[in-house]
């Protein structure tokens, strides 16, 4: 949809600049520059794109909800140690990831995520809830497997071989109606990921059983420039709160079990944050996005924002950034990192982004910023 | 003996005897349905979806035009579209959800670059895809008076004209001998029986594309036995056959064949499968140019028929060529075309049997085997010379 309807609307910007004068000088001098009729969005979707409406309803998780939702457990203190806990369920279930076209999955829910809180029970949802912690932290994940499958919960951070989540090690597989508990430190801070690594490990990763896992810096650990960094990544900071944080799993499903994806997406619904559902953006608002790569089948995945550049934080476990003013990234499975950007004196209007092997984005990862 | 006159008494009237397997039937139909013992295996049946494309059409530079059937037992809903790996808005009517043996047509906004093949993917709701495979994309014909025009001059170019080129053959072999003018009719044995496998083998070809439920290949094989049946019933009609009726048979079962070469060449032409056209209907007039000889070999043994003879002969053979390459331009279908197919592969049996017949009496009248070394070559030179043809054509 976007690139014939983005170079529109950047024409039709062009236009309404050079026959008005610009707004710096003449804000209180003439009327404003009608700018609606220059960045409101035609519809046009060039005809890309999938017919109908996801019935978010009916999947009882939203990807606009996921976007923002970062599930921080249950916080407690033992012996003068924060101590963070969440119970996490495997289930089975089926889902809408285009409009009409259901995937048979499996999936993680938590009582503390956002769609679980909104509707009073466990809510299995693809990607599984964004675990939030602070570096230092104890973890405790008390994991209860409701599938009619084993599952595990691998988590990439730093434990003992008894709590990496993979068969034959410590619990092993966690066979249906079982229980365990995963224990260990909250390190290193970054944005990791956490997913099944039951066998056969390419199908349980396929059929939705990932997520986000993030640990925030411990601010007092840093000094200086570092310091401030970690302020602004750590969510229990009144900095922090002042950024716009999101986060993206880019996924794909394979309907058909061929090998290859039908369907590419971030968090889970094709187009989930097209033109007619973009996600807002205020300018003067610093953004930071965690995006994490879980897509099967594809050796790479990768972001693209257009008009615009960021800071990039491979794997998030750096409190200087790892690239400097790009506008793309490539992931390989399980890659993650964190982009920070800014729309500050940008024009108002709808500014695309979207994995840059095109296939990828026609096949419905790609979205909008709608800066405001 | 007693039983015998006893019995009609204890017995029902014949209609309700008749019916009775019937009410039985419809009994255990409805138990059947009502207790469904089969829930037992319930969840080891996915839904059987099958959806096939009948045809892709680009009516106008970009849009595309899909024809889709349901031919699986279950119904089919259609979520979403592809072209070219990425998803594209469209229309679907009557509905999005086929059920069985339901049609519907998809309609996308679609720039589609002539000349260039353009991969097209229907996903179900159960995310099952089903292909629509084009390989060169080519603006679909229309009817009109151009259309119609060139269609049919593709028909008489592949079918009129080299059967009537191969019948001047005639005055040359009215002056062989008998005994060559045998194994020329032995030579119309052997292009026939290639003839012969030739067609039931496209046809089965393009049953094995129409959807299960038509059986495609089993409406291949009764199409040829019906046909064969039909023109050996109206054969035996009249007794012996005559060298003029047998030239019609001939000239009728090469004129099926030549329906279903039209159709397959006018599919051809429409799909843009037949990028090198004009070397094809080159080709398809060198190989079909043997037909013309095939149904002036019985007309050489009595004195010439007259002039309109020929000309109908060829009209027969030939025309049918016409009205395929129209219909396949226009409106393909594999299930029609394996059908006529069929059709043509039976009468051309049964023109074999004639022609086979011919040749036996010949003999039997002067005293000789008809299987003799000449005759024979004759068989094999009339399969090699469609065969070797035919390199022209495939």
């Amino acid at each position: 949809m976007g690139l014939a309807g983005l170079a529109g609307g950047l024409g039709l910007r062009g236009l309404a600049r050079a026959e008005t004068p610009t707004p710096e000088h003449s804000r209180h001098a003439t009327p404003t520059p009608d700018v609606t009729a220059a960045t409101t969005h035609t519809g046009d979707h060039g005809g890309m794109g999938t017919v109908g409406q996801v019935d978010h309803a009916a999947n009882q998780f939203d990807p606009h909800e996921i976007l923002t939702d970062f599930d921080t457990g249950v916080l407690t203190e033992e012996d003068g140690r924060p101590v963070r806990t969440w119970e996490m369920y495997a289930v089975d279930r089926e889902f809408e990831i285009a409009p009409g076209v259901h995937f048979p999955g499996w999936v993680y829910g938590t009582p503390t995520s956002a769609a679980s809180r909104r509707l009073g029970h466990v809510v299995g949802q693809c990607p599984g809830p964004t675990l939030r912690c602070v570096e230092g932290e104890r973890l405790r994940i008390h994991f209860i497997n409701a599938s009619s499958h084993p599952h595990t919960i691998h988590f990439h951070g730093i434990h003992s071989a008894v709590m990496d989540g993979i068969p034959g090690v410590g619990p092993g597989m966690i066979p249906p109606g079982g229980r365990f508990t995963y224990e260990f430190d909250a390190k290193p801070f970054g944005c990791h990921l956490y997913h099944c690594h039951a066998v056969p490990l390419k199908r349980h990763i396929h059929k939705g059983l990932y997520g986000a896992f993030i640990i925030d810096p411990d601010p007092a650990r840093y000094s200086g420039e570092e310091a401030a960094a970690a302020r602004s990544r750590n969510h229990t900071t009144a900095e922090s709160q002042a950024v716009n944080e999101m986060v993206m799993v880019l996924n794909g499903f394979d309907t058909n079990f061929d090998g290859e994806n039908e369907v590419y997406a971030a968090n889970t619904v094709a187009f989930a944050y097209d033109m007619a559902h973009p996600i807002p953006i205020a300018r003067d608002q610093p953004q930071r996005l965690y995006l994490v790569n879980v897509t099967e089948f594809d050796p790479i995945n990768s972001i693209h924002l257009h008009a615009n550049f960021f800071d990039y934080y491979d794997h998030g476990t750096t409190l200087r950034p790892t690239h400097k003013t790009v506008d793309t990234i490539m992931q390989c499975q399980a890659q993650r990192g964190i982009l920070e950007f800014s729309f500050a004196g940008f024009e108002p209007g709808l500014y695309m982004f979207h994995a840059h092997q095109t296939e990828l984005a026609e096949l419905g990862w790609m979205g909008f910023f709608d800066v405001r | 003996m007693d039983t015998t006159t006893t019995l009609p008494k204890r017995t029902l009237p014949p209609w309700l005897l008749a019916l009775l397997p019937l009410l039985l039937l419809a009994l255990l139909v409805a138990g059947f349905l009502a207790l469904d013992p089969l829930r037992f295996f319930q969840g080891a049946f996915p839904p059987l979806e099958e959806l096939s494309v009948q045809r892709v059409l680009f009516p106008e530079p970009g849009r595309i035009r899909l024809e889709v059937l349901n031919g699986g037992p279950d119904p089919v809903t259609i979520a979403q579209v592809t072209v070219d790996d990425a998803y594209w808005l469209h229309t679907i009517s009557p509905d999005n959800t086929l059920g069985r043996l339901e049609t519907a047509t998809i309609d996308l906004a679609y720039p589609w670059v002539a000349g260039e093949p353009l991969p097209i993917n229907l996903i179900t709701a159960t995310g099952v895809t089903f292909p629509a495979e084009v390989e060169v994309a080519v603006r679909s014909a229309t009817v009109d008076g151009g259309t119609l025009l060139a269609y049919g001059l593709l028909g008489i170019y592949v079918g009129v004209i080299p059967v009537a080129l191969g019948m001047l053959w005639y005055p040359f072999m009215r002056r062989v001998d008998r005994k060559w003018l045998n194994a020329i009719l032995a030579l119309t044995v052997g292009l026939l029986v290639f003839l012969f496998v030739d067609t039931l083998l496209e046809a089965l070809e393009l049953a094995a594309e129409t959807p299960g439920v038509f059986q495609g290949v089993p409406v291949v094989i009764f199409g040829a036995l019906l046909s064969l049946g039909i023109l050996l019933a109206v054969g035996r009609r009249a007794g012996e056959q005559t060298p003029r009726r047998v030239a019609a048979l001939i000239a009728l079962g090469i004129g099926l064949h030549n329906f279903g070469e039209g159709l397959a060449i006018g599919a051809a032409f429409a799909t843009g499968a037949a990028a090198l056209g004009s070397f094809l209907v080159v080709g398809f007039t060198l190989h079909n140019i043997t037909e013309g000889v095939g149904i002036v070999a019985p007309l050489t043994r009595r004195e010439r028929p007259p002039l309109r003879v020929f000309i109908l002969l060829a009209l027969l053979a030939g025309a049918p060529a016409i009205l395929g390459t129209w219909i396949g331009g226009l409106a393909f279908s594999p299930f029609l075309a394996a059908f006529f197919l069929s059709l043509g592969a039976g009468a051309i049996l049964q023109v074999i049997w004639e022609v086979g017949k011919l040749l036996l009496r010949d003999a039997q009248r002067e005293g000789r085997p008809a299987l003799t070394w000449l005759n024979f070559g004759g068989a094999v030179v009339g399969v090699l010379v469609m065969y070797l043809t035919a390199f022209l054509v495939k």
